[in-house]
Protein backbone atom coordinates (compact mmCIF):
# COMPACT_ATOMS: atom_id res chain seq x y z
CA UNK A 1 0.00 0.00 0.00
CA UNK A 2 1.12 3.29 -1.02
CA UNK A 3 2.15 6.13 1.46
CA UNK A 4 -0.55 8.47 0.33
CA UNK A 5 -2.88 5.97 1.19
CA UNK A 6 -2.31 5.05 4.33
CA UNK A 7 -2.36 8.62 5.41
CA UNK A 8 -5.51 8.83 4.16
CA UNK A 9 -7.02 5.32 5.97
CA UNK A 10 -5.59 6.79 9.10
CA UNK A 11 -7.66 9.97 8.49
CA UNK A 12 -10.22 7.87 7.67
CA UNK A 13 -9.76 5.67 10.89
CA UNK A 14 -9.34 9.31 13.32
CA UNK A 15 -12.65 11.05 12.05
CA UNK A 16 -14.29 7.91 12.72
CA UNK A 17 -13.53 7.87 15.88
CA UNK A 18 -14.49 11.46 16.39
CA UNK A 19 -17.70 10.97 14.99
CA UNK A 20 -18.37 7.86 17.34
CA UNK A 21 -17.73 10.59 20.37
CA UNK A 22 -19.64 13.18 18.60
CA UNK A 23 -22.72 10.81 18.31
CA UNK A 24 -22.34 10.19 21.86
CA UNK A 25 -22.77 13.97 23.13
CA UNK A 26 -25.46 14.15 20.81
CA UNK A 27 -27.29 10.92 21.91
CA UNK A 28 -26.64 11.66 26.00
CA UNK A 29 -27.63 15.62 25.48
CA UNK A 30 -31.21 14.46 23.71
CA UNK A 31 -31.80 12.02 26.85
CA UNK A 32 -30.78 14.73 29.72
CA UNK A 33 -33.00 17.61 27.45
CA UNK A 34 -36.07 15.95 28.43
CA UNK A 35 -35.29 15.50 31.93
CA UNK A 36 -34.17 19.17 32.25
CA UNK A 37 -37.84 20.04 30.34
CA UNK A 38 -39.81 18.00 33.20
CA UNK A 39 -37.49 19.67 35.64
CA UNK A 40 -38.77 23.13 34.31
CA UNK A 41 -42.31 21.83 34.30
CA UNK A 42 -42.36 20.45 38.02
CA UNK A 43 -40.78 23.32 39.22
CA UNK A 44 -43.68 25.85 37.66
CA UNK A 45 -46.40 25.31 40.06
CA UNK A 46 -44.28 27.07 42.50
CA UNK A 47 -43.42 29.65 40.14
CA UNK A 48 -47.20 30.33 39.71
CA UNK A 49 -48.14 30.10 43.33
CA UNK A 50 -45.79 32.82 44.04
CA UNK A 51 -46.14 34.92 41.19
CA UNK A 52 -50.11 34.96 41.98
CA UNK A 53 -49.34 35.99 45.99
CA UNK A 54 -46.96 38.36 44.52
CA UNK A 55 -49.95 40.35 42.65
CA UNK A 56 -52.35 39.75 45.12
CA UNK A 57 -50.30 41.67 47.46
CA UNK A 58 -49.47 44.21 44.81
CA UNK A 59 -53.35 44.81 44.05
CA UNK A 60 -53.75 45.34 47.67
CA UNK A 61 -52.25 48.69 48.09
CA UNK A 62 -49.13 50.28 47.17
CA UNK A 63 -46.47 47.89 47.17
CA UNK A 64 -43.34 49.64 49.21
CA UNK A 65 -40.47 47.59 50.17
CA UNK A 66 -36.74 47.89 50.15
CA UNK A 67 -36.62 45.24 47.14
CA UNK A 68 -38.75 47.48 44.88
CA UNK A 69 -37.21 50.47 45.70
CA UNK A 70 -34.15 52.20 43.23
CA UNK A 71 -31.34 52.45 45.30
CA UNK A 72 -29.50 55.90 44.39
CA UNK A 73 -26.72 55.96 46.67
CA UNK A 74 -24.28 53.99 44.50
CA UNK A 75 -23.63 53.09 40.95
CA UNK A 76 -22.66 49.82 41.32
CA UNK A 77 -24.59 47.32 39.75
CA UNK A 78 -24.50 43.69 39.44
CA UNK A 79 -24.65 41.48 36.38
CA UNK A 80 -25.54 37.80 36.66
CA UNK A 81 -24.02 36.16 34.01
CA UNK A 82 -24.72 32.26 33.57
CA UNK A 83 -23.05 30.05 31.06
CA UNK A 84 -22.41 26.32 30.60
CA UNK A 85 -19.79 24.52 32.34
CA UNK A 86 -18.64 22.62 29.18
CA UNK A 87 -17.86 23.72 25.59
CA UNK A 88 -19.24 21.64 22.68
CA UNK A 89 -22.12 23.51 22.79
CA UNK A 90 -21.93 25.75 19.61
CA UNK A 91 -22.23 29.21 19.96
CA UNK A 92 -24.30 28.59 23.59
CA UNK A 93 -21.71 30.39 25.99
CA UNK A 94 -20.19 32.78 23.25
CA UNK A 95 -23.43 34.72 22.54
CA UNK A 96 -25.09 34.73 26.05
CA UNK A 97 -21.41 36.34 27.02
CA UNK A 98 -21.65 38.72 24.06
CA UNK A 99 -25.01 39.72 25.22
CA UNK A 100 -22.90 40.18 28.67
CA UNK A 101 -20.57 42.19 27.19
CA UNK A 102 -22.81 44.73 25.82
CA UNK A 103 -25.05 44.57 28.80
CA UNK A 104 -21.80 45.72 30.26
CA UNK A 105 -20.73 48.51 27.47
CA UNK A 106 -24.15 50.26 28.00
CA UNK A 107 -24.58 50.20 31.84
CA UNK A 108 -20.79 52.00 31.63
CA UNK A 109 -22.19 54.11 29.53
CA UNK A 110 -24.74 55.35 32.23
CA UNK A 111 -21.99 55.72 34.71
CA UNK A 112 -22.04 52.61 36.47
CA UNK A 113 -19.72 50.15 37.37
CA UNK A 114 -20.18 46.71 37.09
CA UNK A 115 -19.88 43.97 39.58
CA UNK A 116 -19.64 40.43 37.93
CA UNK A 117 -20.99 37.61 39.48
CA UNK A 118 -20.66 34.78 36.73
CA UNK A 119 -22.33 30.74 36.87
CA UNK A 120 -21.21 27.96 34.76
CA UNK A 121 -16.51 27.77 34.18
CA UNK A 122 -17.14 29.05 30.67
CA UNK A 123 -18.16 32.47 31.49
CA UNK A 124 -15.57 32.13 34.57
CA UNK A 125 -12.85 31.27 32.44
CA UNK A 126 -13.44 33.96 29.78
CA UNK A 127 -13.29 36.45 32.32
CA UNK A 128 -10.21 35.59 33.98
CA UNK A 129 -8.40 35.59 31.11
CA UNK A 130 -9.91 38.98 30.48
CA UNK A 131 -8.59 39.83 33.69
CA UNK A 132 -12.04 40.80 35.28
CA UNK A 133 -12.75 41.17 38.79
CA UNK A 134 -15.56 38.39 39.34
CA UNK A 135 -17.18 38.52 42.54
CA UNK A 136 -18.65 35.48 43.08
CA UNK A 137 -18.83 32.50 40.93
CA UNK A 138 -20.66 29.01 40.74
CA UNK A 139 -19.25 26.08 38.98
CA UNK A 140 -20.51 22.51 38.44
CA UNK A 141 -23.76 21.30 37.40
CA UNK A 142 -24.85 23.94 34.71
CA UNK A 143 -26.65 21.49 33.18
CA UNK A 144 -28.65 20.49 36.00
CA UNK A 145 -29.07 23.07 38.29
CA UNK A 146 -29.93 22.11 41.99
CA UNK A 147 -32.01 23.74 44.12
CA UNK A 148 -29.79 24.55 46.40
CA UNK A 149 -27.46 26.60 43.64
CA UNK A 150 -30.44 28.67 42.88
CA UNK A 151 -31.30 29.60 46.55
CA UNK A 152 -27.36 30.58 47.44
CA UNK A 153 -27.12 32.38 44.22
CA UNK A 154 -30.42 34.50 44.78
CA UNK A 155 -29.46 34.93 48.62
CA UNK A 156 -25.96 36.43 47.23
CA UNK A 157 -27.35 38.42 45.31
CA UNK A 158 -30.08 39.79 47.82
CA UNK A 159 -27.72 40.30 50.28
CA UNK A 160 -25.49 42.11 47.63
CA UNK A 161 -28.34 44.15 47.40
CA UNK A 162 -29.76 44.95 50.37
CA UNK A 163 -25.53 45.35 51.22
CA UNK A 164 -24.57 49.19 52.68
CA UNK A 165 -22.70 51.04 50.10
CA UNK A 166 -18.45 50.42 51.25
CA UNK A 167 -19.40 46.87 51.69
CA UNK A 168 -20.03 46.66 47.88
CA UNK A 169 -23.50 47.28 47.76
CA UNK A 170 -24.85 47.15 44.97
CA UNK A 171 -28.28 49.24 43.17
CA UNK A 172 -29.67 47.00 40.67
CA UNK A 173 -29.11 43.40 39.54
CA UNK A 174 -29.24 42.28 35.93
CA UNK A 175 -29.50 38.80 34.67
CA UNK A 176 -28.56 36.97 31.58
CA UNK A 177 -29.51 34.14 30.74
CA UNK A 178 -30.23 32.32 27.79
CA UNK A 179 -34.57 31.51 27.26
CA UNK A 180 -35.56 28.36 26.24
CA UNK A 181 -38.06 28.90 23.40
CA UNK A 182 -38.11 25.71 21.78
CA UNK A 183 -35.71 22.73 20.56
CA UNK A 184 -34.39 25.15 17.28
CA UNK A 185 -34.71 28.10 19.36
CA UNK A 186 -32.99 29.27 22.66
CA UNK A 187 -32.37 33.46 22.66
CA UNK A 188 -29.62 35.08 25.17
CA UNK A 189 -31.83 37.38 27.64
CA UNK A 190 -30.84 40.27 29.51
CA UNK A 191 -33.71 40.87 32.39
CA UNK A 192 -33.55 43.45 35.04
CA UNK A 193 -34.73 41.31 38.08
CA UNK A 194 -34.20 44.12 41.33
CA UNK A 195 -35.16 46.81 42.19
CA UNK A 196 -38.59 44.32 41.32
CA UNK A 197 -40.94 46.04 39.36
CA UNK A 198 -44.32 44.86 40.79
CA UNK A 199 -46.55 47.67 40.84
CA UNK A 200 -47.77 47.53 37.43
CA UNK A 201 -48.42 44.16 37.94
CA UNK A 202 -46.39 40.96 37.96
CA UNK A 203 -48.15 38.84 35.53
CA UNK A 204 -51.56 38.58 34.33
CA UNK A 205 -53.55 36.18 36.63
CA UNK A 206 -56.37 34.83 35.03
CA UNK A 207 -59.92 36.54 33.93
CA UNK A 208 -61.35 36.31 37.65
CA UNK A 209 -60.52 39.31 40.12
CA UNK A 210 -58.27 38.10 42.97
CA UNK A 211 -59.89 38.38 46.30
CA UNK A 212 -59.52 40.96 49.04
CA UNK A 213 -57.30 38.57 51.13
CA UNK A 214 -56.54 39.25 54.56
CA UNK A 215 -53.07 39.15 55.60
CA UNK A 216 -51.54 37.36 58.56
CA UNK A 217 -49.53 38.76 60.10
CA UNK A 218 -49.32 41.95 57.86
CA UNK A 219 -49.35 42.95 54.51
CA UNK A 220 -45.67 43.58 55.16
CA UNK A 221 -44.55 40.65 56.62
CA UNK A 222 -46.29 38.66 54.10
CA UNK A 223 -44.46 40.60 51.17
CA UNK A 224 -41.17 40.25 52.97
CA UNK A 225 -41.16 36.40 52.92
CA UNK A 226 -42.42 36.54 49.44
CA UNK A 227 -39.78 38.99 47.33
CA UNK A 228 -37.05 37.10 48.31
CA UNK A 229 -38.90 33.53 47.26
CA UNK A 230 -40.29 35.19 44.18
CA UNK A 231 -36.15 36.05 43.32
CA UNK A 232 -34.95 33.01 44.33
CA UNK A 233 -37.90 31.59 41.93
CA UNK A 234 -37.03 33.02 39.15
CA UNK A 235 -33.56 32.41 39.82
CA UNK A 236 -34.27 28.82 39.54
CA UNK A 237 -35.88 29.18 36.48
CA UNK A 238 -33.96 31.03 34.66
CA UNK A 239 -30.98 28.32 35.62
CA UNK A 240 -33.66 25.62 34.58
CA UNK A 241 -33.93 27.55 31.52
CA UNK A 242 -30.67 27.77 30.51
CA UNK A 243 -29.42 24.15 31.47
CA UNK A 244 -32.53 23.20 28.72
CA UNK A 245 -30.82 25.71 26.44
CA UNK A 246 -27.12 24.86 27.03
CA UNK A 247 -28.66 20.79 26.08
CA UNK A 248 -30.27 21.84 23.16
CA UNK A 249 -27.17 24.19 22.02
CA UNK A 250 -24.85 20.71 22.43
CA UNK A 251 -27.55 18.16 20.64
CA UNK A 252 -27.56 20.63 17.18
CA UNK A 253 -23.78 21.51 17.64
CA UNK A 254 -22.88 17.50 18.15
CA UNK A 255 -25.59 16.14 15.25
CA UNK A 256 -23.78 19.05 13.11
CA UNK A 257 -20.32 17.77 14.06
CA UNK A 258 -21.38 14.37 13.10
CA UNK A 259 -22.59 15.49 9.82
CA UNK A 260 -19.25 17.44 9.41
CA UNK A 261 -17.09 14.07 10.14
CA UNK A 262 -19.40 12.11 7.93
CA UNK A 263 -18.05 14.57 4.74
CA UNK A 264 -14.51 14.51 5.58
CA UNK A 265 -14.95 10.24 5.41
CA UNK A 266 -16.58 10.25 2.18
CA UNK A 267 -14.06 13.06 1.00
CA UNK A 268 -11.40 10.82 2.27
CA UNK A 269 -12.31 8.26 1.23
CA UNK A 270 -12.99 9.12 -2.54
CA UNK A 271 -9.05 10.30 -1.89
CA UNK A 272 -8.43 7.44 -0.44
CA UNK A 273 -9.94 5.34 -3.64
CA UNK A 274 -8.26 8.23 -6.39
CA UNK A 275 -4.89 7.24 -4.87
CA UNK A 276 -5.75 3.55 -4.92
CA UNK A 277 -6.94 3.87 -9.30
CA UNK A 278 -3.58 5.97 -9.17
CA UNK A 279 -1.47 3.72 -7.78
CA UNK A 280 -2.86 0.57 -9.52
CA UNK A 281 -2.29 2.77 -13.37
CA UNK A 282 0.75 3.85 -12.58
CA UNK A 283 1.75 -0.15 -11.85
CA UNK A 284 0.11 -1.53 -15.22
CA UNK A 285 1.88 1.35 -17.03
CA UNK A 286 5.27 0.58 -15.63
CA UNK A 287 4.44 -2.69 -16.57
CA UNK A 288 3.41 -2.64 -19.80
CA UNK A 289 6.33 -0.65 -20.80
CA UNK A 290 8.49 -2.62 -19.04
CA UNK A 291 7.62 -5.45 -21.32
CA UNK A 292 7.35 -3.11 -24.41
CA UNK A 293 11.04 -2.33 -23.66
CA UNK A 294 11.77 -6.30 -23.29
CA UNK A 295 9.94 -6.64 -26.35
CA UNK A 296 11.77 -4.00 -28.63
CA UNK A 297 15.50 -5.21 -27.40
CA UNK B 1 -67.65 21.03 49.18
CA UNK B 2 -64.03 19.53 49.98
CA UNK B 3 -60.25 21.78 49.76
CA UNK B 4 -58.65 21.44 46.58
CA UNK B 5 -55.29 21.56 48.24
CA UNK B 6 -51.99 21.95 46.00
CA UNK B 7 -48.52 21.65 48.14
CA UNK B 8 -45.60 22.80 46.40
CA UNK B 9 -41.73 23.40 47.31
CA UNK B 10 -39.48 25.19 44.73
CA UNK B 11 -38.82 21.88 42.46
CA UNK B 12 -41.66 19.95 42.65
CA UNK B 13 -45.11 19.71 43.72
CA UNK B 14 -45.37 18.05 47.17
CA UNK B 15 -48.77 16.76 47.73
CA UNK B 16 -51.88 17.80 45.70
CA UNK B 17 -55.25 16.62 45.77
CA UNK B 18 -58.46 17.42 47.84
CA UNK B 19 -58.78 17.11 51.71
CA UNK B 20 -60.98 17.80 54.60
CA UNK B 21 -58.96 20.45 56.50
CA UNK B 22 -55.40 21.68 56.50
CA UNK B 23 -53.37 22.89 59.55
CA UNK B 24 -50.68 25.40 59.27
CA UNK B 25 -48.18 27.00 61.66
CA UNK B 26 -49.15 30.50 60.66
CA UNK B 27 -46.31 33.25 61.83
CA UNK B 28 -49.00 34.30 64.64
CA UNK B 29 -50.13 30.85 65.63
CA UNK B 30 -51.58 27.87 64.29
CA UNK B 31 -53.88 28.23 61.52
CA UNK B 32 -56.67 25.59 60.76
CA UNK B 33 -58.89 26.19 57.39
CA UNK B 34 -62.12 24.04 57.15
CA UNK B 35 -64.10 24.55 53.27
CA UNK B 36 -65.53 28.42 53.06
CA UNK B 37 -62.55 29.31 54.53
CA UNK B 38 -62.05 33.61 53.92
CA UNK B 39 -59.24 34.29 51.09
CA UNK B 40 -56.30 34.69 53.48
CA UNK B 41 -52.64 35.13 52.74
CA UNK B 42 -50.38 33.70 55.43
CA UNK B 43 -46.54 33.55 56.12
CA UNK B 44 -45.36 30.27 58.02
CA UNK B 45 -43.13 29.77 60.74
CA UNK B 46 -41.11 26.92 61.23
CA UNK B 47 -43.20 23.71 62.26
CA UNK B 48 -45.54 20.77 60.78
CA UNK B 49 -48.39 21.56 58.13
CA UNK B 50 -51.15 18.63 58.08
CA UNK B 51 -53.89 17.89 55.93
CA UNK B 52 -56.22 15.57 56.34
CA UNK B 53 -57.07 14.04 52.43
CA UNK B 54 -60.97 13.28 51.62
CA UNK B 55 -59.57 9.84 50.83
CA UNK B 56 -57.22 7.47 51.92
CA UNK B 57 -57.99 8.53 56.00
CA UNK B 58 -53.99 9.05 56.92
CA UNK B 59 -52.68 12.72 57.58
CA UNK B 60 -50.54 13.84 55.49
CA UNK B 61 -47.86 15.48 57.73
CA UNK B 62 -45.09 17.94 56.72
CA UNK B 63 -42.09 19.41 58.77
CA UNK B 64 -41.53 22.68 57.18
CA UNK B 65 -38.81 25.60 57.87
CA UNK B 66 -41.03 28.51 56.47
CA UNK B 67 -42.90 29.73 53.83
CA UNK B 68 -46.49 30.48 53.26
CA UNK B 69 -50.22 29.71 52.50
CA UNK B 70 -52.74 31.27 50.50
CA UNK B 71 -56.73 30.35 50.67
CA UNK B 72 -58.49 31.26 47.95
CA UNK B 73 -62.24 29.88 47.61
CA UNK B 74 -60.90 26.91 48.56
CA UNK B 75 -57.99 26.88 46.43
CA UNK B 76 -55.33 26.32 48.99
CA UNK B 77 -51.89 26.73 47.56
CA UNK B 78 -48.87 26.08 50.27
CA UNK B 79 -45.74 27.12 49.79
CA UNK B 80 -43.31 25.53 51.90
CA UNK B 81 -39.81 25.06 52.23
CA UNK B 82 -39.39 21.08 53.14
CA UNK B 83 -36.71 21.19 56.59
CA UNK B 84 -35.53 18.05 54.52
CA UNK B 85 -35.50 16.89 51.52
CA UNK B 86 -36.11 13.13 52.67
CA UNK B 87 -39.27 14.88 54.39
CA UNK B 88 -40.50 15.71 51.43
CA UNK B 89 -39.85 12.70 49.47
CA UNK B 90 -41.53 10.75 52.10
CA UNK B 91 -44.29 12.94 52.00
CA UNK B 92 -45.00 11.84 48.18
CA UNK B 93 -44.69 7.98 48.34
CA UNK B 94 -47.34 8.37 51.49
Amino acid sequence: MGAQQRIYKQRIRSTQTLKKMFRAMELIAASRIGKARDRAVQASPYERAITRAVSAVATHGDVDHPLTTERTDTNRVAMLVVTADRGQAGAYSASVLREAEQLRLELEEEGKEVALYVAGRRGVSYYQFRRREIVRSWTGNSDNPAVQTAEEIGTTLLEAFGAPVDEGGVSELHLVFTRFRSMVSQEPQVVRMLPLEVVDGVAPVGEEALPLYEFEPSPEAVLDALLPRYIRARMFNALLQAAASELAARQRAMHTAVENAEDIIRNYTRLANQARQAEITQEISEIVSGADALAAS
Amino acid sequence: MPLNVEMVSADRTVWSGEALSVAAPAADGDMGVLPGHQPVLAVLRPGAVRVRPLEGGQTVELEVSGGFLSVDQDEITIVVDPTTAEAAADTQES
